[in-house]
This record gives structure tokens, sequence and C-alpha cells, in this order.
């Protein structure tokens, strides 16, 4: 924001709102990175870390959630500072979300610690955390410099994250199909490969709000999109068809 | 989004084409291209000084009044230019009428405030058209209920909100296209405000309506459509909802989320 | 706990000190200028209250029928009659100057009293009457107190003879103080006892009439065309000061121009209150336009803005909207004006107003005096007796203004809206 306000404090609300709203990030960052590698080192510790520290999330989304009303009850923000604090409040509400999603798979965790991992599901899911941890990271750093470039990076990126969950779902079908006794495991995995990719779709929301705090329009709908989980089916000779 | 944003709506009422204004040898407007929808409210928004007042003057030659002041350009209303010798300023006055930034009622009863406005321009013939009108100015101004059974109490004995009321009341008595607001609630409180806003509202299914508001709030409540003036230039002009949350101009960004600019 | 908050005043301070002093210097001042307008008000008072009583003396007159002729009273000679009544009265005085003494303790104008009184009482005649008149100025001076009788004989202007008889009369109740009447409901006279102020003020008032009609519509017109329709440029700015100096210019200058243009060039009558009251109207216009520009200018230009923002014209806006507002003000300005004029006394002296005017005037057009005029050529009359009438007239002229002054307040009252 290369002008100050003639209200100073009214700049000061909306750069604490700001902070507040990276900070969530980060802790939602290290929520992803922790979740994923107790799972992929079956880390009962660190899992239960992760499901204690959602609590510090929430309490973080809930004070933007109030500062961000104070701002628009008194303030009553215009055009560019309207813009950001109503995405700040959608950012802290999609970072929430992604926050669940990482206790979920801790949850999990703790479940699966007596089961044995089968093939190389395990490993796809680690990276597919870290790319997905990484869209944080990035869709973070594009709201702070309100850099329009890495927040339509972001939007491409999810893709990706799509097209590994659409091979892991094939690979855990097949796996399910081969062995009845992996279907305990493999719906667990599934269900955190889900999880996954719905924190990289929350994350491209962000994309797209941080789009919108810059331009002051919302992207186009015409985006890449991979997640074709919805429309597989389990063919007689175990092929996925579109 | 309420309208396109090109600005030249297919139904103007009053354009403004190349608009300069001077007051002695110092220049207040430059160049201003407006094009106002009928049946629209428009809000005029800008810093003091902006030549927003003096714009909506303009509008229906108030600003003949000031020696001093020149206006250049061509101004139309329904594709009449209003400086063209032929025209008379008093009917001009009749079809676009003006309220004020303060309450201004005329210290006279409640009925010879709005009575005035018909009797100067011989609109009615009898009493009871004189009666009729009356009442129906003020029904339509929401001030009947509140004034019936003291139409001959002086009108300055009312309230801040109900005294601007009888302002725009008298002012649609003469039945006129454009209304034409300064400031209409800068003298009032945020009650009176709110029923001078809820008034607009109403009347803008009838008339044009042309405020010039500093509550950039609400400009943002009442108005269809809002152009943003920056010393004397015409900044930006759109649909509301455009120019409060995404303008496109820095100064229109910088004026209304009150940054310094 | 805040800390200790220095709020207790030090009355010694410099401030206080100046402060005090500025106050005191005020009410010094105030006092000062009331004291003396007490001075003033008071031995004008003290001095002219007398003048609303005049002694009457009461005396035996014979109206037998063969001396009175009831069909032609006029004929009469009831001063005859009078003296012989007094020549009853005091036999003693046989002397031709003792006799001359003994009428003069009766007013010169007393024959006419009796007159009147017959006249409105014929029922008198063939009895004798018991019928009270004036007694003359210096027997009423002497009666009210303003003659030492300890003074020697010469010095005085009554006699020791005449004083023996005024005890005599006093002793038999024969002399009574009454409410003078007559320096109301008359006009001028040579005889103290007998001059009245009613021609003045007829004079004034018809003085003062002819100049609110003349003065006021024209101051104003032009104040208002002045205002809202003169181009403000280097004319209009030039008739603006030229007004401001005529308000400056000494009344008496008014006066020459009315004897030279009104009387000399337009042969107008002199000395009547319609030559009066146009000098008076060339000398209150200046403050009149002054006054009305000043209100017209008071009233708020959203009057004017709302009135041709519903599309009234100039005409229509100034003469629905702004003259009726500025009309108290106009007003007061004019009557302040008028209140001006009523005190002056230069001006008419150049027309001829200053002239001896027995009748009350009946129109404009007959001769008249005016109040302060009157008052100047009283103050100018050697006579005992007008000493105590000029301080009277002098309350009766401010009592005029005071009256003006309330008109004033009332027509504001009545025509002030606010907005």
């Amino acid at each position: 924001m290369e002008n100050e306000h003639i209200v100073k404090s009214y700049d000061e609300e909306l750069t604490q709102i700001e902070n507040m709203t990276l900070v969530m990030g980060g802790l939602v960052e290290t929520q992803i990175l922790e979740s994923v590698t107790a799972l992929c080192n079956h880390d009962q510790k660190l899992a239960e870390k992760v499901r204690v520290d959602d609590k510090a999330v929430d309490v973080l989304e809930s004070q933007i959630n109030d500062l961000t009303l104070r701002t628009l009850a008194l303030r009553q923000p215009l055009a560019m500072d309207l813009r950001s604090v109503i995405c700040a409040l959608k950012i802290s509400s999609n970072l929430e979300r992604i926050g669940d999603y990482a206790k979920n798979i801790s949850k999990r965790t703790q479940v699966l610690a007596d089961i044995r991992s089968v093939g190389t599901a395990e490993r796809t899911i680690k990276r597919m955390g870290e790319m997905v941890r990484k869209m944080v990271t990035d869709v973070l750093n594009a709201y702070i410099n309100k850099d329009l470039a890495i927040a339509d990076e972001i939007l491409l990126c999810d893709e990706e994250v799509d097209y590994i969950h659409n091979t892991l779902f094939r690979e855990l079908l097949t796996y399910m199909m081969e062995n009845p006794g992996n279907i305990t495991l493999c719906m667990h995995l599934l269900f955190i490969a889900r999880n996954l990719e719905r924190m990289g779709d929350h994350a491209t929301c962000i994309a797209e709000q941080v789009h919108y705090v810059v331009t002051g329009s919302v992207p186009e709908e015409n985006r890449p999109k991979a997640d074709k989980t919805s429309q597989m089916i389990v063919e007689e000779n175990c092929e996925s068809k579109e | 989004m309420i309208e396109n944003n090109d600005f030249a709506p297919e139904n103007t009422i009053i354009s403004s084409k190349n608009v300069d204004v001077f007051y002695g040898d110092k220049q207040a407007l430059f160049d201003i291209n407006l094009n106002v929808a009928e049946n629209s409210v428009t809000a005029l928004i800008g810093p003091s000084g902006c030549g927003k007042s003096t714009l909506l003057r303009c509008f229906n030659r108030m600003n003949d009044v000031i020696p001093i002041c020149r206006v250049d350009g061509s101004i139309t209303l329904g594709g009449q230019d209003i400086h063209a010798p032929n025209v008379d300023v008093v009917s001009l006055r009749q079809k676009v009428g003006m309220v004020f930034q303060k309450p201004n009622p005329f210290p006279k009863s409640i009925y010879d405030n709005i009575a005035y406005g018909p009797r100067i321009h011989g609109m009615t013939a009898s009493k009871a058209e004189l009666d009729e009108i009356v009442e129906e100015s003020l029904k339509r101004a929401g001030l009947w209920n509140e004034v019936m059974d003291r139409l001959d109490k002086p009108g300055t004995g009312l309230s801040g909100g109900q005294q601007q009321r009888l302002c725009i009341a008298r002012a649609i008595a003469v039945k006129p296209k454009v209304i034409l607001m300064d400031e209409p609630c800068s003298a009032l409180d945020p009650i009176a405000t709110a029923t001078v806003e809820e008034l607009i509202d109403e009347l803008r299914e009838r008339f044009t309506i042309i405020i010039v508001t500093h509550s950039m709030q609400q400009a943002a409540r009442v108005s269809m459509h809002t152009a943003f003036f920056h010393l004397g230039n015409l900044v930006e002009h759109g649909a509301t909802s455009d120019i409060f949350t995404a303008p496109k101009d820095e100064r229109t960004q910088n004026y209304i989320t009150g940054r310094i600019g | 706990m805040t800390d200790h908050i220095d709020i207790i005043s030090v009355d010694g301070s410099a401030r206080h000190r100046a402060q005090k002093r500025f106050k005191s210097y005020g009410l010094l001042a105030i006092g000062l200028s009331l004291t003396f307008l007490f001075i003033m008000v008071g031995s004008i008072v003290l001095r002219g209250s007398s003048a609303f009583k005049q002694s009457f003396v009461q005396i035996k007159i014979e109206l037998s029928a063969d001396a009175i002729d009831a069909d032609n009273i006029k004929r009469v000679r009831f001063g005859k009659l009078l003296k012989q009544s007094l020549r009853n009265k005091f036999p003693e005085a046989t002397s031709r100057k003792d006799k001359k003494q003994l009428y003069k303790l009766v007013s010169p104008t007393a024959e006419y009293s009796v007159r009147k009184q017959v006249e409105a009482n014929p029922t008198l005649i063939g009895t004798s009457a018991k019928l009270w008149v004036r007694t003359s100025s210096d027997v009423d001076m002497y009666l009210k107190g303003y003659v030492d009788a300890n003074l020697d004989e010469s010095k005085r202007r009554l006699s020791d003879l005449q004083l023996e008889w005024i005890s005599l009369l006093q002793r038999e109740n024969k002399i009574e103080s009454r409410f003078n009447t007559k320096f109301f409901t008359g006009g001028d006279s040579r005889e103290p006892e007998q001059a009245g102020v009613l021609g003045a003020v007829i004079g004034s008032a018809l003085s003062l009439l002819v100049c609110f009609m003349l003065s006021f519509p024209l101051g104003v017109l032009a104040a208002v065309y002045l205002e809202e329709f003169a181009p403000k440029n280097r004319l209009s700015r030039i008739i603006e000061v030229n007004i401001n100096n005529l308000a400056a210019v000494p009344s008496i200058v008014f006066g020459l121009l009315g004897l030279a243009i009104f009387l000399n060039f337009f042969g107008l009558p002199r000395s009547t209150p319609m030559v009066g009251g146009m000098v008076l109207a060339l000398m209150t216009l200046p403050t009149i336009i002054i006054a009305s520009r000043t209100s017209v200018r008071a009233v708020p230009s959203s009057i004017r803005e709302a009135a041709m923002g519903i599309g009234a014209n100039k005409v229509q806006t100034t003469f629905h909207h702004v003259v009726p507002l500025a009309m108290p003000g106009m007003l007061t300005g004019s009557i302040i004006g008028m209140a001006q004029a009523l005190g002056e006394t230069a001006p008419l002296l150049m027309i001829g107003m200053v002239a001896f005017i027995v009748d009350v005037p009946q129109g404009i057009t007959d001769a008249a005096t005016a109040l302060p005029v009157q008052i100047f050529l009283w103050a100018d009359s050697p006579e005992r007796g007008f000493l105590e009438k000029t301080s009277a007239a002098i309350m009766v002229l401010l009592a005029f203004l005071i009256v003006m002054n309330l008109v004033a307040i009332i027509l504001r009252r009545r025509f002030e809206q606010r907005w």
C-alpha cells in the first residue's frame, strides 16, 4: 500500500489483520508438513501435536473474524481496503479448513499406527503433501506481496495435485481389489489423499482471493482442473475409465 | 453490476460536453463530459473544492447569479442546449429543481412553502387544485402524515429532517424532471438522513436525481452511478458498485479509502 | 491516583489584575454615562414638571342679563365684567396703578376663558357666577415658589400689594392648582400660562409623516435595487460611497437645499410640514438606505437560492422573500432615521418653520412649527414662565421619541420571522 491512510490506526488495523492471517498461514503450513510426516513415519507423538495445535489455528481464525468485523463496522472500508478485509476473512476460513484436514489426517494416522503400509501410496501421499504445503507457502507469499504472477501460478499448480490424486485413487482401488484385507488401510489413505486434494483446492481459493484483492475482479473460471475421481468407475479389468 | 461501464447510457437526460467553468480567472472545472441517465440516482463525489457543486449548479444555471462565473461547452437537457438564447431560465429551473445543503424552507406556513412554486408558475387554476398538489407533494415526500394537521404552521418549526423533506416536497411540487441535491443530508442527524435517503430511493422511479455528497457510504447506498471529481476534473464515472469496490483510477481509490492522495 | 492538578486561581497574578482593572473601567464608564443621563433627565423633570400644573383663581362675576346678549355672546365684553369683578373683590384698589396691578393677577386671556365658560353653560347668564380663571404667569410663578417674596419689591415682578391680595385669596381658598390641560391642547402663545405644545406636536407629526411617506419607499427601493439588482461596478461603488457621505452631511445643508429648491425654485409654501417633511426626508434618506441595505444583506442567501431553485425570477425572489424578511430591519432603520429627524432643528429653521404660529395645523400645507423648534423658541423667550415650559416640552419630545421607538419594537416583533 503505497499511500497511508489519513487515520493511522486504520492502517494499523489493516496491517494487523494481514499479519494475523500470515501467522495463521504459517501455523497451517507446519500443520500440513507435520501431519504428513507423522503419517509417513508412523509418528504418533507428532500426530498428537498436530491435533492439539489445531486449537491454536481455530483461535486465530476467530480472532481474525472479530478484528475484520470490528474494522468493517468502524471504518466502513471501501475499494481496496474493503477487498483486503473481506479476503482476510475468507482466507482465514480457508486456512482453518486446511487446518481441519491436517487434523483429520493426524486422526487417521493414529488409526493406521499398527497397519503395515502397502505399495508406494505413502510416498505418493508425502509428495502430495509437500506440493500442497508449497502451494500454501506460495499463496501466502503472493498474499503479502500482492503478487499476481505467483497467485496465478498456483491456480495452475492445483492441476498437478489433482493428477496425483487421480493416480493415487486408481492405485488404491487396485490394492483393494487385490486384497480385501487392504481395504481399511486403503480407505483411510484414500481419505487422506482426498484431504490433501481439498487442501490444494482451498489454497487455490486463497489464490483467487489474492487475485481479487489485487485486481478487483475474480479470475476467469477456465483454470485447468484435473480431479476426475468423481467420474471414475471400477471395471472388471481393474482399469479406470474416464 | 447495474450497468455497463462506458457511460453513455441510452436514456441520457442531462449531458455535458466539454464543459469548462471559470470563476473570474480561476478555472473550476476542466472539460467535463458527463452523461446522466434518466430516472436514476447519480452521485457526484470528491474532495471539497473539486467542482462537483459547481457542476451541479450548472445544470439549472444557478451559476448565472454569480457575475464572475463563466460556463463554456454545452449542457443539454433532453437534447436541448440549456444555454441556448431562447431558453427561459425560469422554465429550466422548474424542470430542474434543487435541494440545498441546509434545509431552507421559506419562513412561511408549510402550505405556502409547497404552494409557492405552483403559484408563481401559474400551474393551478383553482384553490382545490393547489390543495391537491400540496397534498400530493407532501405525500410523495413522506411528510403528509406528519404535517397534515398543521399545514398553516410555519415550515421553520419542523425538525431538520422534516424541513429537508419539506424542501424536497417543495421542489417536486413544480413537477420537475430532474432534482439536484447539494449535500442534502450534511446538516441532518443519522435518523433524519435515513428518512431522506429512503425518500430518494422512492423518488428515483419518477425523477432523475443528481446528488452531491461527502458521505461515501451515502453515495454507495442511494446512487446507481457515481462520478468522482478531483481538482476540477471528472476522474471516473461508472456504476456505483464498481466505483466503491474496484475503482479504476488511483485518485478515486485514494479518496474513497481515505488515503493521503 | 492522579497527580495533584493545579486549578486554584491565584488572585494576585498579573492576568487577574488586568482583567479586574478592565472590568472596573467598564463599570466606571457605564456608571458615568448613567449618572449624566440621570442628571440630565432629572433636571429636566425637576424644572419641567411644574409646567403641567397651572394656578387658577376663582372670581365671582355678575353676569347680569342686561349686560349679556345671549344670542351674541361673541360681542360681549367679558374683560370689562372681569375687571369689574376684580374691583368688587378688592375695593381698596382705587388708584390707576393699583387697578393695573389688580388686573395683572389674572391672565390677559382670562376674559376669553370666561366667555367660553358662559358659552358652554348659558344658564349662568343672569346669575352671579363663581368662575375659575387662570392666574397670570407672574402669579403662577410666585405660587410655584419660583419668586422669593423676601426680595426687595423692586427686584421682583409682583408688588407687595399683589402678594397681599394673593395671600388673601389663598386664605379664602380661592386659588387652586390644577392640571394644565392647555399645555397639551393649545398652540403657542405669547403668554406662558396660555402656551401649549399641541401645535408643535402636530407639526412634528405631520412633518414626520411626510418624511416617512417620502423617504421610506424611496430608501427601501434604492436599497433593494443597489443590493439585489445593480451590477457591482465602479458606478455602483461611487454611489455607495456618496450615500455614506450624505449620511454625514450637516443637517443645515439640507435646510439650505430645501430653501433653495423647494421654496425658491418650486415655490412651495414656506413654514409648512410638507416642505419640512421633504427636507427631513432628504436628510433621513441616506440613513434609511444604509440600514435597509444592511438588512437586505442580512437575509440569508439560502432563501434566495430556495426561491430561485424552484423557478422564481429575480423580482419574485426579491419581493416575495427578501423584502419581507428584511422588513423588520428596514423599519427599525427608518424609525431610527425618523427619530433623528424628529430632533432636528437646523433644517427647519432654514425653511421658516421657526415662525410664531398660534394655530394648531390642520394639514400639511398649514404653517406650523415643530417640537424642537418650539423648544428653541421658548428657551429663547425672556418670560420666566417659559422656562418651565421649555423643560416640559423637552419631556414631551422625549415621550414622543419613546413612543416612536415602541412602535418600532412592536413593528419589529410583528414582522420578524425566523429562518
